[in-house]
Formats: C-alpha cells, sequence, structure tokens
C-alpha cells in the first residue's frame, strides 16, 4: 500500500473573491489520524470537500493513494464522509443504510450481511438494523453514519466536524468512540473541526489553517508548544503575549526588555538584536513567587479555583497575566488581593518578531 | 379547570361549525343523495323508489359503457405517466437551478390556473385544427402540402390536452417535494460511490416518492372526471365517464344511471387514495 494516502500539491479554490483554499499543499500518510484545525471560513471544510469530490480545484492536484483524482467525481474516489449532520437516508433502515456502499457492489447477500454486522458491531449498534435513523438518538446517529463510512474499508475516511451537533455529554464518548475506530481500522482519518482541544487529543498530526492557508503543520506537541506564528499560539490552546525589546542573545537564549524588566526567553527564530519582540508563555509555565523574587511583581486581580487547577488573572502595572497553577497537597490558593512575583524558567517562554499583520 | 374549559370549548364550536355545516349541507347531503339515486330504478323520466342493482349490472353488461370505463381509466394513467415525465425535469430545475428566475417561473407555471379552463381547451383547437397555428406553419414550411387533419378529435390530442391542463398540479407538488431534499443526502449517495442515475433512483426517488404520488393523485382524478376536454377535443368514439355521467344527467335524463357512473369513478379515486395513504401521500396534497 501507498504511504502517502492523499496528497494535495498547491491546491486553490475560490468563491468569487473569496479564496477559499489558497495554495495549500499536504501529505497525509496512509493510517494517520490527521486533522484540519481552523474556525470558520479558514478553508478547512473546503479543503475536505476538495478531498471528497464535491469541489474541484481551480489549481493543483489532489491525489489519492497515488492516483491523481483532481477531475473524478465523488462516486468514483475511494473515500467516504461522515457529514456534520450525519447525512443518514430517512427512507432506509439502519442495515440498509450501512449497506449503501455495498449494495453497489456486485457481493453475495450473505457476504453483505456479513459486512454490515461487522460494521455496526464495531460501532456497538447491533441489533438496530431495523430502526429507521428518525428512531436513533444523536450519539447512535453519529454511529450509523460512521459504521456507513467505514463498511467498505475506503483509503480515506473524512470527517466534518462529527461531534458538532452532539450534547456536550457524549461528545467526549464518541471522540473516544472515533479514535478506536480509527486504531482498529487503520483507515486514514482526515477531521475537521474548529475545536483545538479536540484536534491536540485525537490528531497523530494536525494543519492549523487560517483565511485558506496552512499555518502550521505538524504533531499536537509540535502546534502547542512550538506554535509557528502568534495567530497558531492564541488559536491552539491559552498563552500570554508580552510586548518588549531583544536586547541581547546567546544561541536560542534571548533577554529581553519587558516594561520595566528583563527577562530571559528562547529564540524560536532568528531574530536581529534591538527588534520589537512579542514573547507568548502558556499560563501553565507561569510560577506563582512569593514578593521579593526576580519577576513582574504584581496583584491577584481575580481566582478560580477549578479543582485541579487554580486560574488566576495578575495584574501587574499594565500588564495582565493569565496564570495556571496545578493544584498540590499542602498548597493554598492565592487570595484575590494577594501580592505575587510572576517569573518563568527561559525555555518556557518563545519569541517571535512583532507583526502588525495581525 | 372547568372554568378555563368553557371558553375553549365555545372556540372549538365556533370554529368547527360553520365547516362542518358546510361540508354536511353542500358536499355530504348530495353524496348522500348521488349514491341513493345510484341505487333505484328508472323508468322514462321517472325515478322509482326502490332499491336495485340493475343500474351497476348496466355498467358491468354494457360494452359500450364498460369499453369507456377501461378507456377512461386507461387514459387517466397515460395523462398522469406523462405529466410525472414532463413534471420531473420541470420541478428539478425550479428548485434547484431557476435561481432568482424561479419566483417568476413559478408564476408562468401557475398562471393558466387562472384562466379558464374553456379558454385554454379552446386554445388547443385553435392549435391544432385544420386551419389552425400547427397546420400553418407545417404547410407554410413546406413539410406539408396541405393542411391536415390528423392532429385534432383523436385520443392524440385528447391526451395532450389533458397532459397540459393538468401539468401544473404535478409540478407544484414535486417541486416542494424536490425543495424539501436535503441536497446533503445526494452528496452522501455520490460519497457512498452511487452514480448519478443510481443516486436518482435509490435516493431521489423514494424520498420526492410522497409528492409524486400527491401529483399523480390529482392528475388521476382530475382526468377521470373530466368530460370537457373529451367533447371538445376527442374523437366521437374517445368519449370518458364524464361525459356518460353528463349525458344520463343531462339528454337522457337518466339520474340514477348517471349516479351509478359517478359512484364507480368515486369508488375508483377512493381505492387509489386508499392506497397510497398508507404511503404517507395524502399529507402532501
Amino acid at each position: 500500500m501507498n504511504d502517502q494516502a492523499v496528497i494535495l500539491e498547491s491546491v486553490s479554490r475560490a468563491y468569487g473573491n473569496v479564496r477559499a483554499v489558497d495554495n495549500v499543499s499536504l501529505t497525509i500518510h496512509a493510517g494517520e489520524f490527521f486533522t484540519l484545525l481552523g474556525s470558520s471560513g479558514s478553508g478547512k471544510t473546503t479543503t475536505l470537500r476538495l478531498i471528497g469530490g464535491f469541489e474541484t480545484p481551480d489549481a493543483g492536484r489532489v491525489l489519492i493513494g497515488g492516483v491523481d483524482v483532481t477531475r473524478l467525481p465523488a462516486y468514483k474516489r475511494n473515500v467516504h464522509t461522515v457529514f456534520q449532520d450525519y447525512a443518514l437516508f430517512p427512507h432506509l433502515n439502519v442495515f440498509d443504510n450501512v449497506a449503501f456502499a455495498l449494495s453497489l457492489k456486485n457481493l453475495s447477500r450473505d457476504e453483505l450481511r456479513r459486512q454490515v454486522g461487522a460494521a455496526l458491531e464495531l460501532v456497538q449498534l447491533a441489533g438496530y438494523e431495523d430502526r429507521k435513523p428518525g428512531q436513533l438518538s444523536g450519539g447512535q446517529q453519529q454511529r450509523v453514519a460512521l459504521a456507513r463510512a467505514i463498511v467498505d474499508h475506503p483509503a480515506v475516511l473524512l470527517l466534518d466536524e462529527p461531534l458538532s451537533a452532539l450534547d456536550a455529554k457524549i461528545r467526549g464518548e464518541v471522540r473516544e468512540e472515533i479514535k478506536r475506530l480509527q486504531r482498529e481500522t487503520r483507515i486514514t482519518f482526515v477531521y475537521v473541526t474548529h475545536d483545538q482541544e479536540e484536534a491536540l487529543t485525537m490528531s497523530d498530526r494536525l494543519a492549523v489553517m487560517r483565511g485558506g492557508r496552512v499555518l502550521q503543520l505538524g504533531t499536537p506537541l509540535d502546534v502547542y508548544e512550538r506554535p509557528a506564528d502568534l495567530f497558531v499560539a492564541e488559536f491552539v490552546g491559552k498563552a500570554n503575549f508580552l510586548d518588549g525589546q531583544l536586547t541581547s542573545q546567546a544561541g536560542t537564549r534571548a533577554t529581553i526588555r519587558i516594561a520595566d524588566q528583563t527577562v530571559d526567553a528562547t529564540l524560536a527564530f532568528p531574530i536581529a538584536t534591538g527588534a520589537a519582540v512579542r514573547v507568548m508563555i502558556r499560563p501553565e509555565n507561569l510560577r506563582l513567587q512569593p514578593p521579593g523574587q526576580p519577576g513582574f511583581t504584581g496583584v491577584v486581580t481575580q481566582s478560580q479555583y477549578l479543582g485541579h487547577a487554580t486560574q488566576y488573572l495578575v495584574q501587574s502595572g499594565a500588564l495582565t497575566l493569565r496564570v495556571l497553577e496545578l493544584r498540590r497537597r499542602g498548597t493554598v490558593p492565592h487570595a484575590e488581593g494577594a501580592a505575587v512575583v510572576v517569573n518563568w524558567n527561559w525555555e518556557e517562554a518563545l519569541v517571535y518578531p512583532q507583526t502588525k499583520a495581525e | 379547570m372547568a372554568e378555563n374549559a368553557k371558553p375553549k370549548r365555545l372556540g372549538f364550536w365556533f370554529t368547527f361549525l360553520p365547516p362542518f355545516a358546510w361540508m354536511t349541507v353542500l358536499y355530504f347531503v348530495p353524496l348522500v343523495a348521488l349514491l341513493t339515486y345510484a341505487f333505484q330504478r328508472h323508468e322514462y323520466v321517472r325515478i322509482i323508489h326502490e332499491f336495485t342493482w340493475e343500474n351497476f349490472q348496466q355498467i358491468a353488461t354494457n360494452p359500450g359503457y364498460r369499453n369507456t370505463l377501461w378507456r377512461t381509466l386507461w387514459i387517466a394513467n397515460l395523462v398522469t405517466l406523462i405529466d410525472t415525465l414532463l413534471a420531473l425535469p420541470v420541478a428539478w430545475f425550479l428548485a434547484f437551478h431557476a435561481g432568482r428566475f424561479k419566483r417568476t417561473l413559478m408564476i408562468l407555471v401557475l398562471l393558466p390556473l387562472w384562466s379558464s379552463y374553456l379558454v385554454r381547451v379552446f386554445a388547443w383547437r385553435i392549435i391544432l385544427g385544420y386551419n389552425g397555428v400547427l397546420n400553418g406553419f407545417l404547410v407554410h414550411t413546406g413539410i406539408l402540402r396541405e393542411p391536415s387533419t390528423l392532429f385534432l378529435y383523436n385520443k392524440f390530442s385528447m391526451v395532450l390536452t389533458l397532459c397540459y391542463i393538468w401539468l401544473p398540479f404535478m409540478v407544484l407538488p414535486l417541486t416542494t417535494a424536490f425543495e424539501r431534499l436535503p441536497t446533503r443526502l445526494l452528496e452522501a449517495s455520490a460519497d457512498l460511490g452511487a452514480r448519478p442515475f443510481t443516486t436518482f433512483r435509490r435516493v431521489t426517488i423514494p424520498l420526492v416518492l410522497p409528492g409524486l404520488l400527491a401529483g399523480g393523485l390529482s392528475v388521476f382524478s382530475l382526468t377521470m372526471g373530466d368530460y370537457i376536454t373529451p367533447s371538445l377535443i376527442g374523437g366521437a368514439g374517445d368519449i370518458l365517464v364524464g361525459n356518460l355521467v353528463a349525458s344520463q344527467f343531462g339528454v337522457a335524463a337518466n339520474w340514477p344511471l348517471g349516479s351509478a357512473f359517478a359512484a364507480v369513478v368515486l369508488v375508483v379515486i377512493f381505492c387509489v387514495m386508499a392506497l397510497l395513504s398508507r404511503k404517507g401521500v395524502l399529507e402532501n396534497l
């Protein structure tokens, strides 16, 4: 089997003046759980529809399993989709919905039954064969849609925000179910979501999209810990941004002047000394210390107890810092109004060039 | 609770009684009268009030009557079939491709319904007649050397006119059905590997079937009851049951036999409706 399940080569698709997908190149490996992450209008769904064959690119090529399918209609592609609203056939029962793809092939009745049974078994819906989609709960419909799409083992499974129509309660459950399904079937999953948490927890790799472009492509670890730019840093997870000036550098260790403080951080990119920079640091990487320590002296203005952690807002001069502190035995949360010092390990903070483009 | 129930009950009777009275006086009573006549004996111009199956026996045994019934059924089915085939692409276009012209086109489909039925039937006489538009065109362009009499006063012209007259009744419910059809489902079908025609057969048709059958029922019943088109456009031997009913109530002054014919048509249509109601068609009328 080809290692590259899907390749997009400089693919573009515009609607009028809007470049929904703008020169996107991606390689998705076989058997991978790949996520397209972005807010609405980022081009992630259009990208998915280009792979599915519901859209034809204005420029570029789409390859599936090494074969150029750019001009092939959806029904000729070995790719199935789990639609956001499931799109189950309301006139068919669960069995016939799941059997749809198989029924288009020359299969014996027994073989068809066996494969539909296996697919329903996989999504734990055996025994629901005779129900109509209207008689099922949202979560069950979701699982029928999954079974229908994996029943004939497509090369690639496309999932378009499959959890967005579900209650928050069962979302986590279905998320694990989808992950398990991918592990068991080894089918390449291409998953579209606007939810960064879903993207981080489920994906082997993800592409963060914005304005029709891919901003960053990498593992969840890469994307969270070394965001390619400030937008990614802000979109994936939470972050503090501190503006300052790069005063000196030694290797990747940079010294930055922020307000009246001098702090150290890691250079993610080569930046000239003297440049205006923005330092990104995650709330969980900030430390709260008693006054007198080096760092930003400030006052706790908000303290939110989350159970496993406490979230603080600390005001230090004009800076507002968001701090997340894990709860440990014997520690007492800082009260609102308490005087504290905020500092960090230089390895945990990343320096980006200050661009006014955003 | 009881205090509350009173105005509610009053409202119920106020809204229920007028239509109920209307239906009773103008629909139910005449229907019962009609069905009563159908089982009474006729002698010269008098109706003898005694129960009899005579009228139905006459319909069943008289070959002329029997043939007319069969012909009516056959023509009604044919017109329904042709209108279905005509309406499918029209409705598809209106629902999915008409864009900003949709309202205008819908009005154009409906427009004939606001003009007189007779005018529309006569229009076909003007088109198809010996000195008609069609003959004029064909002779003028040299396709025919002289006007043809083949276009008018036969089954062809009758079916053509009936198809034209009842087509809007097919287009409307079908357009609505296509509009309600989620395009997502057509995408899902293609996504699972179905070619366009397979999608049409296995997803589109089953989902618009209620609308299709609702339109079909309208066209079928309207054709079953029509007697003007056959007498104005059809040939001498092409009369339908409607003409028999009309002549029995008119010239022949045999109301019991006319009622019996009407009863037969009613039973046929009720049977079709009963058959279709199982498919949820009546909710789409």
